[in-house]
């Protein structure tokens, strides 16, 4: 193993914990509002990518579909709330599980239906499958843009929550929605802000994926979703920074365990779940440390 | 009232038998299908239901059963022929039983697995149990694809023998059912739906949660790994796709529909899922409506599913029985 093979793999991994980062960051803040992994996200996800080939395969400019990618997939998440959680908000959790499974089931079998099973090609544009030889390394554009992308999403993730009005009431959410609603504050509303958020993040995390692994088809939305969400009780569900270093480390252990042990590769899909039953043993906080009951992003 | 319960078993080993020896092969062949899905969805439901611990790991277990029944009715001959891709392993060759031995085998392999499982998993609740039991069963389908020398990969098993009739399925269904409801009305059962209801109360009445719930979970696998015996022998081939979530879902279905906690509505919903499945078989398939023709569409009869699990648990939570048993109608009219 030479350096330059170490340095491939370091960049692919972070551009893999990237994506796993981004839509790990959706699972955080609704389960840190609503106490509820949203187990339709990764269709979200999926939504997204599909959304953005669809508009860029008929002619629309990358750009313009990715902004229709993303605000298809925040109308998704937010129908998704209104129609399945909103009406269940009192309800036992097993009610919300449920229903939040046979909505990913729906959208996963709806695409299904609309556009086939088939696996299709994502052509995304020359200056992002570019490639880059800097001494020696191979690094193709995706792998420099999705990193820097992620990080400016997460710091206006981070600004939002934290210095904006808005942010403030999904943070005092996160703690007492009753008392929370006594205040003046729209709880539906600010759910709903959650939602298109977490949506937004995870359409865009989806057109990455769909960019370095130029291939998408319904079911994408499953393994890549229950990664993420592996990723963000790794790092401490509840915390956005914890949903980051989760996603990371999720993406690197994936990278070089199956380019130093290739043997193992077969069984990449599984190490987010042997992660997932360690950090549950071991530490069921997460890297982040945060309670469960009482997460504070 | 015993007289209700006896009347209804009689009637239904008359009907197994009748349909055994009567029904054409389609109609027997469904009735297969409710009968196995049935045992699994009745098994799925002592853990969901009435334990309520929301789990989705039944593919997983079911998948073990399918494998092990099939490796072990097996003969080696055509073991040595069909494993394309490696020799299989010693164990797999000597592995060698008649179909109930199998069977039993099955069931207690997912039981054993089930209680190693138990130990990570009942360390968290609620979500967390539905999204590690989840990635169990999408660990197991991994681990089908790439262990080559125990399950031939991806290629899967192929001629399995073909023992499980209507006899086989109907009266295993039979006894899971008898089974489910004594353990049910057990001071188990009660201690399961103590856990259920108030996990932190059950604990401080002295219920040891961790172990009602394993034993709720273990017995829970044991039935799903006969159950994925006999769909292995009904099938004859079995490969590790089949055992998607897919599966899960179906499951999931009958409970909620049938009924969280109640055992004879989980049986009618088993009736009607796979026999709405097959009814709405023509929903795949081309359709001419009013000269336009829709074209072929796999897949429509699952977005009308999921539709009806959501309106379920939107607008009747409970399912048809709610968490009552048939007989306690009865009893209430009385």
């Amino acid at each position: 193993m030479d350096i330059l093979t170490f340095m491939q793999q370091m960049i692919n991994g972070i551009s893999l914990g990237s994506m796993y980062a981004l839509i790990a960051i959706g699972y955080t803040l609704v389960y840190g509002v609503l106490r509820l992994i949203n187990f339709a996200h990764g269709d979200i996800m999926m939504v997204g990518a599909f959304v953005a080939y669809i508009a860029h395969s008929s002619g629309v400019p990358f750009e313009l579909a990715v902004i229709l990618a993303i605000v298809s997939a925040m109308i998704t998440g937010i129908l998704t709330d209104k129609i399945a959680y909103k009406p269940l908000r009192d309800a036992p959790k097993i009610s919300l599980l449920i229903t939040a499974i046979g909505i990913s089931f729906f959208l996963e079998n709806l695409f299904n239906v609309l556009f086939g099973g088939v696996p299709r090609a994502f052509a995304a544009p020359d200056y992002l499958t570019s490639i880059i030889h800097f001494k020696g390394i191979v690094i193709p554009m995706t792998v420099i843009i999705i990193p820097v992308v992620t990080l400016v999403l997460l710091f206006i993730t981070l600004w939002i929550l934290n210095k904006t009005k808005y942010g403030m009431a999904i943070r005092s959410l996160a703690f007492d929605i009753p008392t929370v609603k006594l205040m003046g504050i729209n709880a539906d509303f600010i759910i709903m802000l959650v939602f298109a958020m977490g949506s937004a993040l995870a359409a865009i995390g989806g057109i990455f994926y769909a960019v370095s692994y130029p291939s998408i088809d319904p079911l994408m939305g499953i393994i890549v979703g229950l990664k993420a969400f592996a990723a963000a009780v790794l790092g401490g569900i509840g915390s956005v920074a914890g949903a980051v270093i989760g996603g990371f480390i999720l993406g690197f252990t994936e990278i070089v365990v199956v380019a130093f042990m290739p043997e193992l590769g077969g069984y990449k899909d599984a190490f987010a779940f042997i992660f997932l039953i360690l950090v549950l043993l071991f530490r069921p906080t997460g890297i982040m440390g945060q309670d469960l009951e009482r997460s504070r992003f | 009232m015993k007289i209700v319960k006896l009347s209804i078993l009689v009637i239904t080993i008359l009907f197994i038998w009748f349909a055994q020896n009567h029904f054409d092969p389609y109609a027997v062949s469904i009735l297969n299908n409710i009968a196995i899905f049935a045992i699994l969805a009745l098994s799925y439901n002592l853990i969901n239901g009435v334990a309520g611990q929301f789990s989705l790991e039944p593919n997983g277990f079911v998948a073990i059963g399918a494998y092990v029944a099939a490796l072990f009715t097996l003969p080696s001959a055509t073991k040595l022929d069909m494993f394309a891709l490696e020799d299989p392993a010693p164990l797999v060759l000597a592995m060698h039983a008649s179909f109930l031995p199998a069977l039993i085998m099955s069931g207690v392999v997912a039981a054993v697995l089930a209680f190693i499982l138990s130990i990570p998993v009942f360390r968290v609740r609620g979500d967390y149990l539905a999204i590690v039991t989840l990635g169990f069963g999408f660990i197991i389908r991994i681990f089908a694809m790439n262990s080559p020398t125990y399950t031939n990969g991806a290629l899967g098993l192929n001629d399995i023998p073909s023992t499980a009739n209507l006899y086989w399925t109907g009266f295993i269904m039979v006894i899971t059912f008898i089974v489910m409801l004594n353990v049910i009305y057990s001071k188990y059962g009660r201690a399961m739906k103590a856990v259920r209801d108030d996990e932190d109360a059950a604990t401080a009445m002295g219920i040891n949660t961790f172990w009602i719930k394993t034993y709720a979970f273990m017995t829970s696998a044991f039935f799903e790994g006969v159950g994925g015996g006999l769909m292995a022998s009904m099938l004859t081939t079995i490969a590790p796709d089949q055992f998607s979530f897919l599966l899960t879902f179906q499951l999931l279905i009958i409970i909620v529909l049938g009924g969280l906690g109640s055992m004879s509505g989980t049986v009618i919903g088993a009736v009607l899922v796979m026999g709405g499945t097959e009814w709405l078989r023509f929903l795949d398939q081309n359709m001419d409506i009013f000269g336009y023709n829709t074209g072929a569409h796999p897949g429509l009869r699952m977005v009308v599913f999921s539709i009806l699990l959501v309106v379920m648990m939107l607008f009747a939570r409970r399912g048809i029985m709610g968490n009552k048993e048939l007989t306690d109608i009865f009893r209430r009219g009385k």
